[in-house]
């Protein structure tokens, strides 16, 4: 179905559920229960979910299947935001103009971006897109203030000339009237669900997105590009020549990254140069190997997990954490919150930090990998017990054969 | 003509900073093989140990003093810094105004120490990984550092003064014959351009005249033949890994009084460093060097009036620029070896 | 499967090479005929691997000209050379190490069905049955079809460069260049190399192969040149090589 094999079918027809579900499945713990602060199923932080999620899946066809680290790809992020807004103030408040002339503007920044940068390999190829993307941080700040605002950021004013606005139009983002704030509340006895617009407006386009990654990730292109990775030598003697499979991912990617920008504006209509700096590229690489990269579901875990804990880590503060260990008795207390508090509230950056070189030294492969090394854990220990392992099967092994792993 | 001189020293300064942390950078590319993106960290801490050694040196406590009254006519309270009553307060007031200099003499040993303790501890194990790994692994890092930095000294810059003798400017123009004025400069800034000189003076000759510089130069151009002689090259390499921290943490100190430090100044640093070294040609130390001064005074010239008037934003993206090209046309960069990283 | 002694299909036009100040290769002429396996061989150092660098446009020769099928190599690009029917199996494996077997030797048959810049994004690897049954036929015929799904970069050496060549195969390439294609193989391995090479042989395949092992060479050649210090001294078939009196003074002489 949709040119999936079975097996892949199931799998997206399994992500789209757990899309979907997402205001239900984040809301586990009851309001009035104290656990209630870790719940994730509010529609800002579930947009984000997505955003990011949509960010780091675009940035795995790059980095995860072809080896190439981009430390740029937050210019596109950048550029699909201000693409964005400036339809808001031109147009209207209506998302669907500036989703299209993001994807259009990342892709066109993309393709000029990448030629150049794809002329070298490795670190220069990193070196070349951190500097692309500075440089264009650099001029959102200053020559571009007429085109970004510089610091103060691009949002929309009431002088603006928004030439589609109707008599009925809503002052808000929206899709054909559908406000994007807009959220329906859904007691079910001690829970409350919140189904939010903007929240499924963006959850409908990051499965689409998923469709196509997981498209690309079983045709011979993508066949190719993990080619590139562990051989590009070979693949020229094979009679490739790489440089067009790479544009190719670089410009799919930086479509995806400014489609996420245009998302960001599409919720919350701003955009600011800080958008488009290092430390933001450096993000999307932490959420890709986070979660695994070139595995389809490692980068989108990665982003929901960044997402998520940040969401958390910020909100506690020692004041919370009295709460929590208040019943202990106070050296052991003191002790534990000295301990804890460098880390949480504006000290998860430094988390975030540890995280990463925890990731690269112990588990390069992400969640995804560590997920992997768990479950063979528990499937050798039955055929341990239970005498000789049974040799895989040659049919079974003929009809996964086309299946790269996860 | 006077602007011309005015604008390469302006370059100087900031040159000087990226010379040597560009320094750094290529001898733990040369001797490791590792692109190490906590380098500008090391840079940030330097500025820290001026701003810790400040710190210690004003550490005080409260004394009444009987000579002064306050406006209730109370005998006033003063905060005497330790030093001033333990070298008398002559002494102890030069001493604090000169924390800055003196704050080599504490960053020389703790950046021995970071910088063996990170290659010990981390680097070493990343030797024969690929190169994102090791970008990503230094990233995160760099990351830590400066958390940690932020968590012991705040987000905001902290002033750091340099000695009272140098606060003022040197007339260079009157030198060449123009009226006062014209061209000056500031001291500090022109000892720091000279404190530059002296360290990649005293680098340069520590490869090329001690047998320990020379085996590791050896081992920059062929690490498997000097291993095969029977020398311990890798314990060579963890001392100049020490080394390229001490020069990155020194020029952080000396930095502090140019550049109020706080705790991102690594990573602003590092990426035009790395900008610089790639211009210069990994794995070249002359070329580190002469790519600094080039980009520091290039960057100066472009944020002169009359360039940004002709081309806008020049002033922001001038360095870029010049990696972009000089990568597109010259992968080796200006004074790299030839094959060395051109992919 | 034309087998005209007088077709031939592969020049080398008085190729030089030097580096430096050293002459690796001088006054090479080749000419390679449709369908024979010619034998390059020599003494260490002799110029075999400049020279086969020199065919597949790896380097660029200092003067000179390599033509296949009336098409100038020099100057074009491996891929372009590729494209032209032309494949090679390296003296170390050239392979792809993270991908299955099957990956490994299917990713060549694009190349060949598509070309070299045809992005097929939107099509789904298990609907390309074509290229996958003949992938599996020729690991069949290289004997690793039961390790299609491991990690190349998990085969031993041997098993490597059998996967190789089988990548090389499944373009039915025009001209296949072999660099050492038994080096480092046990003699068991050896020879089922040969007898693999044989069936390749008589599926008309013009080859070049640049060999050590004698034992090879003579059970393999239809023609042989013998390189030394960068010339070619002596050329013909076998028998008439082993008896040259040149060949066994530069080569077989020390070697035997």
């Amino acid at each position: 179905m949709l040119g999936l094999s079975a097996k892949d079918t199931g799998f997206l027809l399994f992500v789209t559920f757990l899309t979907l579900a997402t205001p239900i499945l984040l809301q586990p713990f009851p309001e009035s229960s104290s656990l209630a602060q870790f719940n994730a199923g509010y529609p800002d932080l579930m947009q984000r979910f997505a955003i990011f999620g949509i960010f780091a899946i675009g940035f795995n066809i790059l980095f995860g299947l072809t080896g190439y680290l981009s430390f740029g790809h937050a210019a596109f992020l950048g550029v699909g935001s201000y693409s964005v807004v400036w339809t808001y103030k031109l147009l209207s408040f209506n998302v669907l103009p500036g989703l299209i002339l993001a994807i259009v503007l990342s892709g066109i920044f993309a393709l000029f971006i990448g030629f150049v940068s794809l002329r070298r390999s490795g670190i220069y190829f990193s070196i070349l897109t951190l500097a692309f993307a500075q440089m264009s941080y650099n001029l959102a700040y200053s020559v571009l203030t007429p085109l970004t605002n510089g610091e103060t950021g691009l949002q929309v004013y009431g002088s603006d000339p928004q030439y589609l606005m109707g008599e009925g139009s809503p002052d808000v983002p929206n899709l054909f009237g559908l406000v994007m704030q807009d959220s329906m509340k859904v007691p079910v006895g001690d829970w409350v669900f919140t189904f939010n617009v903007g929240y499924y407006f963006t959850a409908v386009i990051a499965i689409f997105v998923f469709y196509i990654s997981l498209r690309i990730f079983r045709s011979p292109f993508g066949l190719i590009l993990r080619a590139i990775k562990t051989n590009r030598t070979r693949l020229n003697y094979a009679g490739i020549n790489t440089r067009p499979y790479m544009l190719a991912a670089f410009v799919i990617s930086g479509m995806y990254a400014g489609l996420a920008g245009g998302l960001l504006a599409a919720m919350d209509p701003l955009a600011g140069a800080e958008r488009m700096q290092w430390t933001a590229s450096g993000e999307v690489v932490l959420m890709t190997i986070l979660g695994g990269a070139g595995t389809l579901m490692g980068p989108v875990l990665g982003a929901g997990f960044i997402k998520y804990f940040e969401n958390i880590f910020s909100k506690i503060n020692e004041t919370v954490l009295h709460d929590w260990f208040g019943a202990l008795p106070e050296p052991v207390r003191d002790f534990l919150i000295g301990i804890i508090s460098p880390f949480v509230g504006d000290g998860w950056q430094l988390t975030l930090g540890l995280l990463f070189m925890l990731v690269v030294i112990f588990l390069p492969g992400g969640i995804m990998e560590g997920a992997k090394r768990i479950g063979s854990l528990f499937r050798r220990k039955p055929s341990q017990g239970g005498g000789s392992p049974a040799p895989k099967a040659p049919v079974e092994a003929a009809e996964t054969s086309n299946q790269p792993a996860e | 003509m006077d602007a011309i001189i005015l604008q390469i020293l302006n370059g100087l300064d900031k040159g000087s900073a990226y010379a040597l942390i560009a320094l750094g950078l290529t001898l733990i590319f040369g001797t490791l093989g590792v692109v190490n993106f906590a380098h500008g960290a090391l840079f940030m801490i330097g500025a820290f140990c001026a701003v810790t050694l400040q710190r210690i040196l004003t550490l005080s406590f409260e004394q009444v003093d009987p000579t002064q009254k306050d406006f209730l006519g109370n005998p006033l309270k003063v905060q005497v810094p330790y030093v001033e009553s333990w070298f008398g307060p002559d002494i102890g007031a030069f001493i604090i105004d000169w924390a800055v200099p003196l704050a080599i003499l504490l960053a020389i040993p703790v950046m021995l120490v970071i910088g063996i303790a990170m290659e010990r501890g981390l680097i070493k194990h990343f030797y024969k990984r690929p190169h994102a790994e090791q970008i990503l692994v230094t990233f995160g890092l760099a990351i830590v550092l400066q958390e940690i930095v932020k968590l012991f000294f705040g987000a905001n810059p902290i002033q750091t003064g340099a000695p009272s003798v140098f606060t003022g400017s040197f007339d260079f123009g009157a030198l060449l014959g123009m009226p006062p004025d014209v061209i000056i400069y500031p001291y500090w800034r022109m000892v720091y351009f000279l404190f530059a000189v002296v360290v990649i003076g005293a680098v340069f000759s520590f490869l090329q005249f001690t047998t320990f510089g020379m085996v590791v130069r050896a081992g920059m151009a062929d690490r498997e033949t000097v291993g095969l002689l029977g020398i311990n090259i890798d314990r060579r390499f963890t001392i100049m890994f020490g080394v390229a921290a001490v020069v990155a943490g020194t020029a952080g100190v000396m930095y502090a009084p140019i550049l109020a430090p706080n705790y991102h100044m690594g990573m602003d640093f590092l990426v035009l460093s790395f900008v610089v070294v790639v211009v210069g040609g990994m794995g070249s130390l002359p070329g580190a060097v002469a790519a600094g001064f080039l980009l520091g005074i290039l960057q100066s010239f472009a944020s002169m009036n009359e360039v940004k008037s002709v081309i806008p934003g020049i002033d922001q993206v001038i360095i870029y620029l010049v990696a972009i090209i000089i990568l597109l046309t010259r992968p080796r960069g200006l004074l790299g070896r030839r094959g060395v990283m051109e992919e | 499967m034309s087998t005209n002694v007088h077709n031939v299909v592969l020049h080398v036009d008085d190729v030089h090479k030097t580096f430096g100040g050293l002459h690796a290769l001088a006054d090479i002429d080749l000419a390679v005929e449709e369908g024979k396996t010619h034998a390059i061989i020599g003494p260490n150092g002799a110029g075999k691997s400049t020279l086969l660098n020199v065919i597949v446009g790896r380097l660029a020769p200092t003067s000179g000209a390599v033509v296949f099928d009336g098409q100038v190599l020099t100057g074009k690009q491996p891929y372009e050379i590729n494209q032209l029917g032309v494949a090679r199996v390296f003296q170390t494996p050239e392979i792809f190490p993270d991908l299955p077997v099957l990956h490994n030797v299917m990713t060549p048959a694009f190349a060949k069905r598509d070309g070299a810049y045809k992005l097929h994004i939107w099509e789904n690897l298990l609907d390309e049955k074509t290229i996958q049954e003949e992938a599996e036929h020729l690991l069949q015929d290289v004997g690793l079809w039961e390790r299609r799904m491991d990690h190349a970069g998990a085969l031993s050496r041997g098993d490597k460069r059998r996967m190789e060549l089988a990548m090389c195969l499944i373009q039915h390439p025009r001209l296949l260049l072999l660099d050492e294609p038994t080096a480092g193989m046990s003699r068991h391995d050896t020879n089922t190399t040969i007898e693999l090479l044989k069936k390749v042989k008589e599926r008309g395949m013009t080859k070049i192969i640049i060999e050590h092992d004698m034992h090879v060479v003579f059970s393999l050649a239809d023609k042989i040149s013998v390189l030394a210090q960068g010339r070619i001294i002596a050329e013909g078939n076998p028998e008439d090589v082993r008896n040259d009196p040149k060949v066994k003074e530069a080569y077989l002489g020390g070697a035997h």
